[in-house]
């Protein structure tokens, strides 16, 4: 017994000054290196197609130049980035407490989760049709899809993160006599926060399509109005131009939803290991 | 003051087991008093109704049948007179072992500059003073329940009701914390109602025992130890000690023979 446990005891050591003396790779440097290998094939291979079916990086490059400096590109920007930012804002502020509701309280579980559950599959792009109906062609329309999309992934991580809470964690509120309120904003709230953020993240890439789709459909404007433009030019290079600017802007915002969460949430990726990254 | 009294307590419950509704009768008409300052030990094998009983006396469950009173008031739901502590402490993992106390004062009403005072005090009181602003896991297992012991104490409560609290820790904390709770006992004088299913704890820490089995109260013991104990060490050699021990080992193992 006692030999095991040295044994095992010296393997741990050993282990330990094995990952002090090898420094690993800083996740950035790891992440640069994917990237400059991705571009360097695409670009091989993307020269070798017809420039109608397929473009490459400096080809998408040059077209960005060009897109910028006329300032096309800013201003399509600035006109996507409203309804989106609104749209997303209001999916989280209604998509939060909307969750924590039907989470806390059976009676809302069973009257409103169904349409909650429903909504997640509900296919949108049908729906734009109406929406502009009720809507017009406009700013209020773009915010509404942009809205519904977002809203549904966000409202269930809530509802999920509130069911997820431990029962003993309640248990603390309750043989303290806290009031169900207090529960629900002490208590319920902070365990949920690690969920919450997690749908809003997953909002993040649903709002984009979301905004993309609005463009298409209803008054073609903003970065979607680039993308059908150059499609209906042939100008495949930068048709890209603003896809590739939506990818970064998610990764971006996913990165911003990520340090938010890391400030108002630090015991979470303390308790999880992930602090010292 | 602070005495707690079950009447005639009895919880039922439906456990439904592949699809076959069983019966199970966690509490059957329990009869007991700790007395004003005593510590007694609820002790029993797996499945007696020892943690029932308990979360009965909190207000964490109802019962099907008879009452419990502190100071001869019937308990409605849970209140600021009974403080409990949880088996793994259950401290708020968002908040630093300062703020964890501060919660259960904070329910009670109390805030401004002595909130926070009266926290840091039973962070003192159980030896926490310079830990008050780590958050729960970055506090080891003997500290966390000694946060949760002080998040119960603090509310000043006439009773203090315990789950298992040293059932989670390993021997030496557990013996240490054991002989920290009898000093915390010396210098409050809380009633303490304590669940444990650890023979030595039950006796080295409580006055009464009380055996538990098939939800019933199988037999009540006094512990012949005299108060204070301040040297566990010592109380484990006492002849009372092992006498007492073996009482109470013969009264859980009679007439288990058939399992």
């Amino acid at each position: 017994m006692v030999d095991i446990a040295n044994r095992q005891q010296k393997t741990a050591a050993a282990a330990e000054t094995e990952t002090a003396e090898r420094k690993p790779l800083p996740r950035w440097v790891i992440t640069l290196a994917s990237i400059a290998v991705m571009l360097v094939l695409w670009e091989i291979f993307g020269r070798r197609v017809n420039p109608v079916f397929g473009s490459y990086p400096t080809a998408i490059a040059a077209a960005f130049w060009d897109l910028a400096v006329t300032g096309q590109l800013w201003s399509a920007l600035y006109d996507s980035l409203r309804p989106f930012l609104l749209g997303y804002a209001l999916a989280i502020l209604i998509g939060v407490p909307l969750g924590l509701l039907i989470g806390g309280f059976r009676v809302a579980e069973a009257a409103l989760g169904i349409y909650v559950t429903a909504g997640y599959a509900m296919p949108l792009v049908a729906l734009v049709p109406l929406l502009i109906l009720w809507l017009g062609l406009g700013f209020a329309v773009k915010v509404a899809v942009v809205f519904l999309m977002a809203l549904f992934p966000i409202c269930i991580n809530t509802w999920l993160g509130v069911v997820a809470v431990p029962k003993t964690l309640i248990e603390v509120g309750k043989s303290f006599v806290a009031p169900d309120i207090v529960i629900l904003r002490r208590i319920v709230l902070p365990a949920t926060l690690p969920y919450i953020m997690a749908g809003i993240r997953l909002a993040v890439g649903r709002a984009v399509v979301a905004m993309v789709i609005a463009e298409f459909f209803t008054t073609i404007s903003g970065l979607g109005a680039v993308i059908i433009n150059s499609a209906n030019n042939f100008d495949t290079a930068t048709m890209f131009v603003p896809i590739i600017i939506l990818m970064v802007m998610a990764i971006g915002l996913n990165w911003l939803i990520g340090f938010v969460e890391r400030t108002v949430a630090p015991w979470q990726a303390e308790i999880a290991g992930r602090d010292r990254e | 003051m602070g005495e707690v009294t079950f009447l005639d307590v009895s919880k039922r419950f439906f456990l439904r087991v592949e699809g076959e509704v069983h019966h199970v009768q966690a509490l059957d008409h329990v009869n007991f008093t700790v007395k004003d300052g005593e510590i007694v030990a609820l002790i029993g094998p797996s499945g007696c109704g020892k943690t029932t009983a308990l979360r009965v006396a909190m207000g964490l469950d109802p019962s099907s049948g008879g009452r419990v009173t502190v100071d001869g008031h019937e308990i409605n739901g849970c209140g600021h007179d009974r403080g409990m502590v949880f088996q793994h402490a259950e401290l708020l993992p968002w908040l630093s072992a300062l703020q964890n106390v501060m919660f259960g004062l904070e329910m009670k009403g109390m805030r401004g500059a002595v909130l926070r005072e009266t926290a840091e005090r039973y962070l003192h009181l159980v030896g926490l003073k310079d830990s008050q602003h780590r958050r729960p896991h970055q506090l080891s297992g003997g500290m966390k329940q000694r946060v949760g012991i002080a998040r119960a104490l603090a509310i000043d409560p006439k009773v203090l009701l315990m789950d298992e609290p040293f059932g989670a820790l390993d021997a030496q904390t557990r013996e240490s914390l054991q002989g920290e709770l009898l000093d915390l006992h010396g210098r409050t004088g809380k009633t303490i109602l304590f669940v444990t299913h650890d023979l030595d704890e039950a006796v080295l820490i409580a006055d009464r025992i009380v055996v538990m089995k098939n939800g019933r109260v199988q037999e009540i013991m006094d512990v012949p130890l005299k108060r204070p104990r301040p040297d566990l060490g010592v109380v484990r050699g006492a002849p009372e000690f092992a006498e007492t021990r073996y009482r109470v080992w013969r009264a859980i193992h009679d007439g288990s023979t058939v399992h």
